[in-house]
């Protein structure tokens, strides 16, 4: 790391290291090749693509290119179940079935969470631990909503379903993201046509698996796979009554264009910069550990990551000295490895955006620390990065990275750190950083975010709804709230 | 309190976010050479502990039998102290000769404190001058808990004078602090006191060790260290009792205050049944199978 004057630095060494740990991944099992998951059926495909393992580079699988018919095949396969037998189902029955389904994630949570650090880079111990606990918490959580939904509705006696939802989720978390998508879906008594992203559909497909042996009635959740054309099609088909998009703000313009003028439902939730904002008051140890888990948390590809730290002056060099003792001690490497903290970039071209935008960091003058790490040789990696001198005009503190990559700008008073959190497009998530609880919520009250953290990040809970301001998207996901995009109430 | 003492300004300290972090740390995963090396170095970083008050001299001569070959005739390091009252002291320097085993005493009324200056500082010098080369004392949490840090701090110079050239550990008793931003400040007051170790518990009060507790005492450790250069060392007491447990609070060592506390220097183990749990999980990894706590000789 370049150096900021400070006398003395900590020794974190090798006297006694760690050795490797690896999750055993013997055990999981999953097929070739994946087409589509149509009324109950996995489905041939014409075309397909590999989806390869971002650590080793292997290919993992071939997974089906839904094109135009395959599509709508899906979609009138939700259709048929949603005028069948899911429709008429009493709710109490549809919750067994959402309970049973959590029941059975919990069952084979550890070959999940091996499947999603194979496909998706992201380490063993946040897969295991945060994402699938996460996946089944969601299901548990909305299978108690579906017999109760005029409870979250007051005031409408007999709330309706939508009808077809058609869903398109991204590659970060991509089992849990299905499970925010479809979790409520069938709460309210929907049905789902899903596409999981390009890079990361294998963990979709063994939940596939897993609604086969539960018995879900065919047709009630399909998957379609593809990129941007089959997601495209999928979100323009006449019969989807619903469209639910996770991902780019580039993207979700383009959906919100296609929807425009129809009467599809639409919830978006985009991308975000949001601020890490630490006030002098701070608890300053727990604050970096907040710092670290808002932006190296899964790499860094977290919409809601806290990409822009807006420390107060007075302790900027205190709290970057500290990040950077802290940052020393992240274990980068093998995803599967038990003790690793930040794993693979989820894929090359990723890589290469992160990359591209770290160089113009250092182009227009800002200051790079990077902890000097060994990095894998095979797979592709990038070192946990912080930017400091960045001022609000540069463009790595306007532009989503989506990778371990931290802007450090500083502030003077509460209403200069607002000013600035502010100061973006995007209003996703937000954390505020002080012992003083009146500064803490006042601050909280005045920035323009869907989610804001009180002395800690990255807090995910079924019962807590999650969504942006301005160009973060619109709906919310998660409690009382995320039900209500997928009912009809007037 | 006289006007020109003014008590250590310390960071705030948050509940949950201590919690957290220290709960990672207990997800470490420490398995094959890592675990060897580590249950070795435990062994090497343990106070041997006895504090009962039916104490005989035939106890201590057992213990301190067991602090110097813990594993009989096969190859295993010794124990970094044994730790004993005063009265036995004797007993263990005799029986420790020619070892580099050191002897620790607790001292200053333990655990309560509770009598005069005079009579702990007393203590102090009595078990300095039976043998002991370390001392455990402990702080005056009435005097903290009612805000006179003042009396706290000057205490503990007075310890450290008796105490001589004698180490000196100074034991917090978090279990009655109970707060973190307590366990701060109480951490800071006895470094600035003169403080060589400072110690969370005198085994007598639950809670004792924990690892957030702990985690408090290291950072306030590693921030002296980057302000001062002067590296204070640390001893969890009390509640440790497994070797896994063990091997969690070394993770923590190893990545708050880093290397140059990965020894009997500068991090202790206050414990008594744990050395047995240590040296059956190090025999397991020698001979692949757990054998019967009937094969290790008790301590």
């Amino acid at each position: 790391m370049n150096d900021i004057p400070k006398p003395r630095e900590q020794l974190f060494g090798d006297l006694w290291e760690y050795s490797t740990a690896p999750q055993g991944s013997e055990f999981v099992q999953y097929r070739d090749e994946y087409g589509h998951f149509i009324d109950g059926e996995f489905v041939d495909s014409e075309e397909w693509f590999d989806s390869t393992n971002p650590a080793t580079e292997e290919t993992l699988a071939r997974f089906g290119v839904a094109g135009e018919e395959t599509v709508d095949e899906a979609v009138s396969a939700a259709r048929r179940a949603f005028e069948g037998p899911w429709g008429s189902m009493a709710a109490s029955e549809r919750a067994k079935y959402i309970f049973r389904i959590g029941r059975m994630i919990k069952e084979k949570a550890r070959e999940f969470a091996v499947l999603e650090t194979m496909d998706g880079g992201k380490p063993i111990r946040e897969s295991r631990d945060v994402d699938i606990p996460l996946v089944a918490a969601h299901f548990f959580h909305y299978a108690g909503w579906a017999d109760k939904l005029e409870y979250a509705f007051p005031g409408v006696d007999d709330p309706e379903p939508v009808g077809v939802c058609g869903q398109v989720i991204p590659w970060n978390f991509p089992l849990l993201m299905l499970a925010w998508k479809v979790a409520p879906a069938l709460a309210c008594g929907n049905t789902v046509v899903l596409k999981p992203a390009e890079t990361t559909p294998l963990t979709a497909m063994k939940f596939a698996e897993l609604l086969q042996e539960a018995g879900l009635p065919d047709g009630v959740v399909n998957f379609v796979n593809g990129a941007g054309d089959t997601g495209s099609t999928l979100v323009g088909h006449p019969d989807v009554d619903k469209v639910a998009f996770t991902g780019s703000t580039e993207v979700g313009k383009i959906i919100q264009k296609t929807v425009a003028g129809t009467d599809t439902k639409l919830t978006l939730e985009l991308g975000g910069k949001g601020s890490n904002i630490v006030f002098e008051d701070a608890a300053i140890d727990q604050a970096i550990e907040g710092i670290v888990d808002g932006i190296f948390f899964n790499q860094g590809h977290v919409c809601c990551a806290g990409s822009r730290l807006l420390v107060e002056e007075s302790i900027h060099d205190e709290v970057v000295s500290k990040l950077r003792h802290r940052m020393s001690t992240l274990r980068v490497g093998d995803p599967l490895d038990k003790n690793t903290d930040v794993g693979a970039i989820n894929s090359e071209q990723q890589l290469d955006k992160i990359t591209r935008l770290v160089g113009v960091g250092q182009d227009e003058g800002c200051d790079i620390h990077q902890i000097d790490c060994d990095l894998p040789e095979t797979g592709y990696y990038f070192r946990p990065t912080i930017f400091t001198g960045v001022t609000p005009s540069h463009r790595i503190a306007q532009e989503e990275i989506f990778g371990p990559v931290l802007s450090v700008m500083t502030f003077r008073t509460p209403s200069e750190a607002v000013e600035k959190a502010n100061n973006t497009p995007y209003g996703l998530a937000c954390g505020i950083w002080s012992d003083k609880g009146s500064k803490l919520f006042d601050v909280a009250g005045r920035l323009d975010c869907g989610v804001v953290w009180g002395n800690t990040y990255n807090q995910f809970d079924p019962a807590s709804p999650f969504g942006g301001y301005k160009e973060s998207g619109f709906g919310r996901e998660g409690g009382r709230q995320g039900l209500l995009d997928y009912m009809k109430h007037s | 309190m006289s006007p020109d003492y003014r008590p250590p300004q310390v960071p705030p300290v948050d509940q949950v976010g201590v919690e957290e972090r220290a709960a990672k740390f207990a997800a470490r995963s420490i398995k094959r050479e890592s675990k060897v090396s580590g249950l070795e170095r435990i062994v090497s970083m343990i106070d041997l502990t006895t504090l009962e008050g039916n104490d005989t001299p035939g106890k201590v001569r057992m213990l301190c039998r067991k602090a110097r070959r813990p594993l009989g005739e096969r190859d295993c390091p010794s124990v970094a102290a044994i730790c004993v009252y005063p009265s036995m002291v004797p007993v263990a320097r005799e029986a420790l000769e020619g070892t580099d085993i050191h002897i620790a005493s607790v001292a200053s009324y333990f655990p309560s404190g509770q009598a005069s200056l005079d009579e702990r500082t007393d203590d102090i010098e009595d078990a300095v001058s039976a043998g002991a080369d370390e001392i455990d004392i402990v702080i005056n949490r009435g005097a903290f808990l009612s805000g006179d840090y003042e009396r706290v701090h000057d205490e503990i110079v007075a310890f450290k004078k008796a105490a001589g050239d004698a180490h000196l550990k100074v034991i917090l008793e978090t279990g009655e602090l109970e707060t973190f931003d307590n366990v701060r400040l109480a951490s800071q007051i006895a470094i600035e006191a003169g403080a060589d170790f400072i110690k969370t518990s005198t085994g007598k009060i639950k809670p004792a060790a924990t690892m957030p507790v702990v985690l408090v005492m290291l950072q306030t450790i590693r921030d002296h260290y980057l302000k001062t250069g002067e590296r204070i060392g640390m001893k969890p007491a009390g509640g440790i009792r497994t070797a896994k447990g063990a091997l969690k609070y070394l993770a923590m060592v190893k990545e708050t205050v880093g290397d140059p506390w990965l020894s009997p220097d500068l991090f202790r183990f206050g414990a008594s049944s744990l050395l047995n749990d240590v040296l059956m999980q190090l025999e397991k990894q020698r001979t692949g199978r757990y054998h019967s706590e009937r094969y290790l000789s008790i301590s």
